[in-house]
Formats: C-alpha cells, sequence, structure tokens
C-alpha cells in the first residue's frame, strides 16, 4: 500500500467512539478510503450473558434510546424460539405488530424532522445557522408541530402496548403480556386520519426534493450496493417478520426466501484492525464485493410490493425513477424513509380497526430450544439477535448484529465518495464538514449504548501528513 | 405523575447502563417516590423532540443529568435557550445524529412551537465513571445523588429556583446549557 495522508474528523465528546472520520489519501493526495467510528456497544454480549433468557428482552433495551423496542422485540423473537413459542397467538403478533409499526412511525418521524428536513427545506449548501431544527421550526413553524405530534403518537402507541416509555414489558417469550383495550384504542383512531395526511405531505417534500434535485443528488455519496432485508413469502415488504432477501444493485437475486434461522450460512463478519465495528458480508460473494446496505433504501430496492395502498403507490413512483432498477442513491434513503412511515401509519390504522388486538389468547409455548434467533427489520435497517440458553435458563452467549452494523461498510463508502468529490487539497472546508454530515445523516447511525450526554456533538476536523503531522483543523462547535 | 394538576416538571435522562450516565433518572425516581405535590416526574434515555410539547404547558422544568465536570456533589443553573440562535453554535447546528437533543434544544423549541413560558433548569450531579457497561452506580455518585435528591426536594417545594441559581450555579468552566462542558 502506498504511503496514505490522512485526515481526521472527529466530534469533540467524552465517549470513544462517539463519532469519527479519517480519511486516507495517498501520496497524490488522492481519497483512497474513508474510516468512519460510531459507537460500538462492546461488551453487550457479555452484559447478557448469565441473566436468565426472560430478562433479556427488557434487557436490550438499553441498547438504544431511540429504537429501544426494536431491540425488545428482536429478543423476543429469538426467545419465542427458545420456548418453542414462535407460532405466535393473532393477538400476541397483532399487539407486536402495532408496537413494531408504531416504533417505525415515531422514529422515522424523529429522522425527518430532525436530521432530513433541514437538508431537504432548505438545500444541503445553505448555511449551517439556519440548516438546522430551529431553523424549520421558525420557518415551517406548522410542519414541525406536525413532526412533534407525530413522533409522540408513535411512542404513545409504544407506552399502551408494551406498557412503558422505555423499558417496555409488553413482548414475553412465547406472546405478549397484555392486549389493547377498547379505550386506548379509541384514543388512537381518534387522530390516526390526521396522522395518514401529515405522513403523505412528508412524502411529498421527501419526494419533491429529491426528484427536483436528483441531478445533484444521484452522484452524491452514491455506490452501487447490494441490498438485503426481510421480506413476506410473496415478496411483499414485511417491516416485523419474513425471510431474508439479498439483491445486487442491478437487482439481480443473490438469495431469495432464506429463513433467518440459518442466517449464519449466509452472512459473516469481517473484523478489522482499524475498527471495533465489524464488517457483515454475503458469504458466497466474499467480503470485497459482498457487503450490502439495509433500511428503508435497501427495504425499496428489496421488496416486491407494499401492501398498503398509499405506500405502494408511493413505491411505484420511487421505483419509476429508476425505471424499476435497484435505487443506490444515497440521498434517496429520505425519500424511502418517508414511504415507510406512511406504510406503517397505513399498518397502524389497520391493526386498530381489527378486533384480534382485543383478544386473551396472549401467549403460546411448545418444545424448549437452546438456541434462538430473532430478526426484525428496525427503522435503520436488519436487526439481528442471536443467542444460546442452557438448561438452566441462563444466557450463555449472544452476538447481536445491530443495522448500523450492517451498514458499515456502506457508510464508509459515502463518506469516501463525498470527500473524494468535496476534498480540495488538504484543506478542511466548512462545505466538506457539510456534506460528509449530510452523507452520514443519511443513515443516522446509531449510537448504541452511548452515554446520552447532554447537547450536541461539535465536530472537530484535523488534516494529518503522511506522517501523522497535523495540517489543519476545524471545530465547529 | 404524582398530581392531578401539576405545574412544575421533574426530567431526569440518562443511560442506566452505563454506570454513572444513570444519575438522572435515579434522581428521578427518588423524587418521584417522595410525592411532592404539584410535581410531575418523567425520565428517559436522552431528550427527544417531543419533549418540547411535553415541557410546554409547565410552569417550570428541571432537566436532571449526570455532570461530568463542575461542583461537586451537584451544580444548579438557568437553561439558556438563547444560545440555541447563535450563529455557528453548535446546540443550533444540525448534527449528524438523531440520538442526542440538549435541554436548550428542547426549551427552544417549546418557545418557538408551543408559546411555552417554561422557566427551565439544570440540575448537573457529578459522576465519575462512564465508560464501561454498568448498572450500578459508582459510590461517589451515589452520595453526590443522596445530596442532590435534598435539595431537589427543598427546591421543588419551595420553588426559588432564581435563588437557587445563585447558590449552586453555573459550573465554574463553560456553558451548563450547552452541554458539552458537562461531559465531554
Amino acid at each position: 500500500m502506498s504511503v496514505a495522508k490522512r485526515i481526521v474528523i472527529e466530534p469533540v465528546t467524552r465517549v470513544e467512539g462517539h463519532g469519527k472520520v479519517v480519511i486516507l489519501l495517498d501520496e497524490n493526495k488522492k481519497v483512497i478510503q474513508a474510516r468512519l467510528h460510531v459507537v460500538e456497544f462492546r461488551g453487550f454480549e457479555r452484559f447478557i450473558q448469565g441473566r436468565p433468557f426472560w430478562e433479556v428482552p427488557v434487557l436490550v433495551q438499553r441498547l438504544c434510546g431511540i429504537c429501544p423496542v426494536s431491540h425488545h422485540l428482536a429478543a423476543a423473537k429469538a426467545m419465542d424460539r427458545i420456548v418453542g413459542g414462535e407460532n405466535l397467538t393473532p393477538t400476541a403478533e397483532k399487539i407486536r405488530r402495532l408496537m413494531h409499526y408504531g416504533q417505525m412511525y415515531q422514529s422515522h418521524a424523529l429522522h425527518f424532522f430532525h436530521l432530513a428536513s433541514p437538508d431537504l427545506l432548505f438545500g444541503f449548501d445553505a448555511p449551517v445557522a439556519i440548516r438546522n431544527v430551529i431553523g424549520v421550526a421558525g420557518k415551517f413553524p406548522d410542519l414541525v408541530v406536525q413532526a412533534v405530534l407525530m413522533r409522540k403518537y408513535g411512542q404513545e402507541i409504544i407506552k399502551a402496548t408494551a406498557g412503558k416509555k422505555i423499558h417496555g414489558t409488553g413482548a414475553i417469550p412465547g406472546g405478549v403480556n397484555k392486549n389493547l383495550s377498547i379505550a386506548e384504542r379509541d384514543v388512537f383512531l381518534k387522530d390516526v386520519d390526521q396522522h395518514l395526511a401529515w405522513a403523505k405531505s412528508a412524502v411529498k417534500i421527501a419526494k419533491d426534493y429529491t426528484v427536483a434535485n436528483l441531478a445533484k443528488l444521484a452522484p452524491f455519496g452514491s455506490f452501487d450496493s447490494n441490498h438485503l432485508s426481510l421480506v413476506r413469502a410473496d415478496g411483499a415488504m414485511d417491516l416485523y417478520h419474513g425471510n431474508l432477501r439479498a439483491i445486487d444493485a442491478q437487482g439481480a437475486t443473490i438469495f431469495d426466501q432464506v429463513d433467518y434461522q440459518r442466517y449464519i450460512d449466509f452472512i459473516a463478519e469481517e473484523v478489522r484492525d482499524w475498527s471495533y465495528m465489524k464488517f457483515p458480508f454475503i458469504r458466497s460473494i466474499g467480503p470485497e464485493k459482498g457487503w450490502y446496505r439495509v433500511g428503508p433504501l435497501a427495504r425499496l430496492n428489496t421488496a416486491t410490493f407494499i401492501d398498503t395502498p398509499l405506500a405502494e403507490v408511493e413505491r411505484k413512483e420511487f421505483r419509476k425513477v429508476t425505471a424499476d432498477k435497484p435505487n443506490n442513491v444515497t440521498m434517496a434513503y429520505h425519500w424511502a424513509r418517508m414511504i415507510e412511515l406512511l406504510h406503517s401509519i397505513e399498518k397502524i390504522q389497520a391493526l386498530l380497526n381489527d378486533k384480534d388486538l382485543q383478544g386473551t389468547d396472549l401467549v403460546v409455548k411448545g418444545e424448549r430450544r437452546e438456541v434462538g434467533i430473532g430478526l426484525i427489520e428496525a427503522p435503520r435497517g436488519t436487526l439481528f439477535h442471536h443467542y444460546k440458553v442452557d438448561k438452566n435458563d441462563l444466557v450463555t452467549s449472544a452476538n447481536l448484529i445491530v443495522s448500523t452494523t450492517n451498514n458499515n461498510e456502506p457508510m464508509n463508502r459515502a463518506v469516501a465518495k463525498v470527500a473524494q468529490d468535496h476534498l480540495q487539497g488538504v484543506e478542511i472546508t466548512e462545505g466538506l464538514l457539510n456534506h460528509v454530515e449530510v452523507a452520514i445523516r443519511a443513515y443516522d447511525p446509531c449510537l448504541s449504548c452511548a452515554t446520552h450526554a447532554l447537547g450536541q456533538m461539535p465536530m472537530e476536523m484535523t488534516v494529518l501528513d503522511h506522517q501523522g503531522q497535523i495540517l489543519d483543523r476545524k471545530s465547529r462547535g | 405523575m404524582n398530581n392531578a394538576t401539576p405545574t412544575i416538571l421533574l426530567y431526569g435522562f440518562g443511560n442506566p447502563a452505563r454506570g454513572d450516565d444513570g444519575l438522572g433518572p435515579a434522581l428521578a425516581a427518588a423524587i418521584e417516590e417522595l410525592g411532592i405535590p404539584n410535581i410531575a416526574v418523567d425520565a428517559n434515555y436522552q431528550l427527544t423532540v417531543e419533549d418540547a410539547a411535553e415541557i410546554a404547558g409547565y410552569d417550570a422544568v428541571v432537566f436532571a443529568d449526570a455532570a461530568t465536570q463542575g461542583s461537586t456533589p451537584f451544580w444548579f443553573s438557568r437553561v439558556d435557550d438563547t444560545t440555541v440562535k447563535r450563529v455557528g453554535n453548535s446546540i443550533g447546528s444540525i448534527g449528524w445524529t438523531s440520538h442526542s437533543v440538549s435541554p436548550a434544544q428542547v426549551v427552544a423549541l417549546a418557545r418557538d412551537l408551543f408559546a411555552s413560558k417554561v422557566a427551565a433548569y439544570a440540575l448537573g450531579i457529578r459522576g465519575y465513571e462512564f465508560g464501561d457497561l454498568d448498572e450500578a452506580l459508582s459510590s461517589r455518585a451515589i452520595d453526590n445523588l443522596t445530596e442532590a435528591v435534598t435539595f431537589a426536594r427543598k427546591a421543588l417545594v419551595e420553588r426559588q429556583f432564581e435563588h437557587y441559581v445563585q447558590e449552586f450555579g453555573p459550573p465554574a468552566a463553560g456553558d451548563a446549557t450547552g452541554g458539552t462542558t458537562w461531559k465531554a
């Protein structure tokens, strides 16, 4: 390998790995690689070992303050296998689905409001001083109120189905511990039409911006990639359950309808010496070309269709932009995310009108097993939970592949692409910092298990020469 | 919630699985246990945008969190939401993750979106051990928590928050509401 210069973009923060970008240059000062570090939950698997398996669905919610429900449900699905209760009762499955769609709805709304809308509404070349949540609130107050209320609606659904806003206990091995009362249901039904309207308008904002700026957005942090997600047996998007499907950048099937209990035969994880976070890849292709994207963009690419009418119309429009081929535009994540937001509220509406939610048959048990694997489509992508439990009901090993880990290589590639296109010389400009942040925001990496420190994480950029000497350093904040 | 018409909210936040980062929720739990009239209590891992809607209707909110700097056992400060509008200030910038919102941002949004007049304060409880996955508070943090609970009880009952700002804060170094000097 040639002698390389390094450019370091590093948030000033106490917590190790809270976000750090290292850009490697060759002797000709051309970008050859980017290395993005985010918080990895090192030690969490060990933290779980020795615990009774039934505690795990609650315990794993400590992994994330934004999407604890994803971990709660993935762990519960794994523990369903342990107790032989994976064939849930209709009430249990629908309560879990309602919880999950509430989670998707609130998480996507948060991302839209907090991270995406400033870029979409002002353009990502707009000054930082206005391109933020406060700026959006100042210019589009009604939109921001909607977004806050959308987030709150999802949170209330979680509270009603999981029992609590945090550390919910609703999903238990083999089922759930409560149904949804008529009174609880009616609270949500009262507002669901309003939320459908808001979700449709959010899709429109994302779509209009993406289509209008496609020439500029198409190359931004973009690259061809494989895509992976769960899909239903008929190929429909299913965010709660299904089998694994992987396609390549042109849409050719790599594998399809793989039972995720066998994921380990299809997915492997590469370790690199510079990162605590692993790099998953498709075994049959290998680590160099077998990496893949997960999350809203991948799901819009892998799904044959969406089974809710409004979102399906939007999916077709999304696919039309790329002539029904997979969309590999990084910034299209935002549009895809809003289509899923709409899908989620359509699902919520349908579930609220389903009398099974008031059923009383909540738990099933069957043949005891020692291995449990649970997968779910979390807001940021496919989430893997894999446990072994001994005869004393204690967890002996755990392996978790979180969505952000699945997107590890793509995030690095996105940052590298932005750096290749926007780095001039070795000087870190505000423009470069802005563009790198925009690319990272598309994925919204999860700071799993971080201490959730007060305040933002200001960025500091450092330029190092090939001998590690600092050439430039800039700080924001 | 411990009263039908609470006018003050005590909001503790932090990750209880990260050692002393759990000081905020621990204080919230202790205050809730006391059942002080007209005081609402909430807790979460971190602040999020919809917290703007939650705090908007209160007369006052006290955010409680662990602090990595400043006075021991705790400090008490006013949350200055005007800092979020300073050009180039990190609090007002968009950032790159949805996993971090400051009290100042929440208060600014409450004012801008819901015409809230909520008075906002921050209680920073000094912590020491944040790095490892650990559900227990350190012994020194427990000592500080005990004193912070005593203080918070008194402050919430007496409601002389401005007086306590003069007495207990802000921390010596940096902007108490900026967040970065508390924990960075």
